[in-house]
């Protein structure tokens, strides 16, 4: 089957820095792909080249058929593809139901009573539909990425990349969030998720990815790689980091 | 609302709101009160020679005000050009912008209005005669339009400068967030940056007002009857420096004053719309 993301040989510098070194990664429809590795190892790079927050100097990436090349083809793979950030990223000047509108009405086109609709149908998915008036600052750190997670769902995305989504959290409220991730998954979501939560990648991951020095080292289902790792780096970073 | 005038906000710097300062609004009100007070009494009151300098220099404030509206709604526009310039990575557009910024920073602005109002119109008629065109030939400057633009370009790079610093100080994740929802540069600057770069900018913002309002006055050195200039004519009849800047002063003075009221109000209204 053609996979819904094609990475080919992707090499990405800052400056002097090789932050990707050639990654090539075929992700299928409906498949959960956790990525793990040290800290600076090319794992946000990666997920940021996925939808061109970042530009990459060599290789492919195919998103859904659309190659990432053109303008016009990067804000289509852009509204194909959501994207939850460590830091939530909500827009403080707005209130949470206006965070989950205003791109459906700018981007989509989508009437305020649609948009409106759908936004409270995912308030209601991710747990709080009471916070719908209150503004970002108001609610505690969960709370917030849940309403980034139905924001970017809003949007109808094909793919969901999750970047760290549960460490600026306190400890009590990371669950909440990966729970509404869980059941994300649990529907045939694709998603792409850096996060080093083991219960997360055990219950819900097809594939995880181990990344160091901006290549995959090894991959494979989370009981192999979590358990019986081929490679020597991937077993040192487990017994540090798990 | 901020506690501090304008003059002492950092513009890399949100402004940071309490409740303390609603005393200190008051006084700010009191102040423009008792300064317009003090006029009353010396036109209406104390009457000459204030009444007459008031009546003289009357159209010369209308001047003043107009020039600084003018003014600073173009500088206003001028600004948002000059930091998309700077911001950009466009490397030629942001050389242009930088440019701009660093030659009208470094030159004082009375000599940029001197050359204006002398030596940009010499230059269109040496131009004229090379070229043989009549109009370029016999060009005479308006001195109020050449004011408007000397004082425009140069506080359209202060202005770029307040801007830029506005829009840099919103985090670089909001950008992503909203690019990553699929809305372009613009959609996103439009609807997620600068509305809340303006909460930002809006005390820098008050202040460029405020001193533009008082640097106004160096046009009265390139033929514009603005309130100083008028001062000076009125001083040239009857010489009475001492009534006469006591009152264009005062004049100044609530100006200020009052704006600065003015920006305070907006900034609170801002502050509880969040
Ligand atoms: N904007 C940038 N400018 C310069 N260097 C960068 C930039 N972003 C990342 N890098 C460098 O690229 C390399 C990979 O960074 P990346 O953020 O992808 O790592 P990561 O695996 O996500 O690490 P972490 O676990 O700390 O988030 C690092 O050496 C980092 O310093
Ligand atoms: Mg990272």
């Amino acid at each position: 089957m053609e996979p819904i993301i094609h990475i080919e040989n992707v090499h990405k510098y800052f400056g002097k820095v090789h932050a990707l070194r050639g990654v090539s990664l075929d992700i299928q429809k409906g498949e959960v792909v956790v990525i793990i590795g040290p800290s600076g190892s090319g794992k946000s790079t990666l997920l940021r080249c996925i939808n061109r927050l970042e530009e990459f100097d060599k290789g492919r990436i195919i998103v859904d058929g659309i190659p990432l090349d053109s303008a016009e083809n990067i804000n289509a793979v852009r509204t194909e593809v959501g994207m939850v950030f460590q830091q939530f990223n909500l827009f403080p000047h707005l209130s949470v139901l206006e965070n989950i509108t205003l791109a459906q009405k700018i981007v989509r086109k989508r009437s305020e009573s649609e948009a409106v609709r759908i936004a409270m149908n995912l308030l209601e998915k991710v747990g709080i539909p009471e916070k719908a008036h209150a503004y970002p600052a108001q609610l505690s750190g969960g709370q917030q990425q849940r309403v980034a997670i139905a924001r970017a769902l809003a949007m109808n995305p094909k793919i969901m990349l999750f970047d760290e989504p549960t460490s600026a959290l306190d400890p009590e409220m990371i669950q909440e969030v990966l729970d509404v991730m869980l059941q994300l998954a649990r529907e045939g979501m694709t998603m792409v998720v850096v996060s080093h939560e083991m219960g997360f990648s055990r219950n819900a991951a097809d594939r995880v990815i181990f990344m160091d020095g901006g290549v995959i080292v090894e991959e494979g289902p989370p009981s192999v790689i979590f358990t019986n790792p081929t490679q020597e780096r991937t077993k040192l970073f487990l017994s540090k980091v798990m | 609302m901020s506690t501090s005038t304008p003059a002492e906000v950092d513009p890399h710097l949100p402004t940071i709101r309490g409740n303390e300062n609603v005393f200190r609004w008051d006084a700010g009100w009191l102040l423009v009160l008792a300064a317009s007070a003090l006029l009353a009494i010396l036109v209406l009151v104390v009457g000459n020679p204030f009444d007459r300098i008031f009546r003289f220099v009357l159209d010369g404030l209308r001047v003043t005000v107009t020039v600084t509206l003018v003014t600073f709604g173009l500088v206003l526009v001028v600004g948002i050009f000059g930091a998309l310039g700077r911001l950009s990575t466009a490397i030629p557009l942001r050389g242009i912008a930088t440019l701009y910024v660093e030659v009208v920073r470094g030159i004082p602005l009375l000599v940029q209005l001197y050359f204006w109002y002398y030596a940009f119109p010499s230059i269109v008629r040496d131009l004229g005669a090379r070229w043989n065109i009549e109009s370029m030939k016999n060009f005479v400057a308006n001195p109020y339009v050449m004011a408007i633009a000397g004082l425009t370009l140069c506080y359209g790079a202060y202005m770029t400068e307040v801007y830029r610093a506005g829009i840099q100080s919103i985090p670089k994740g909001q950008m992503e967030a909203a690019r990553s929802l699929g809305m372009t540069y613009v959609q996103a600057m439009r609807y997620i940056i600068l509305p809340q770069a303006i909460r930002v900018i809006l005390p820098p913002v008050g202040n460029e007002f405020i001193t533009l309002l008082k640097d106004s006055s160096l046009v009265s050195a390139v033929a514009v009857a603005d309130l100083t200039r008028r001062g000076r004519e009125f001083q040239a009849i009857t010489p009475l420096p001492l009534h006469i800047y006591l009152m264009i002063g005062l004049m100044y003075l609530i100006m200020t004053l009052l704006s600065a009221r003015v920006v305070a109000m907006i900034e609170a209204r801002m502050s509880k719309e969040r």
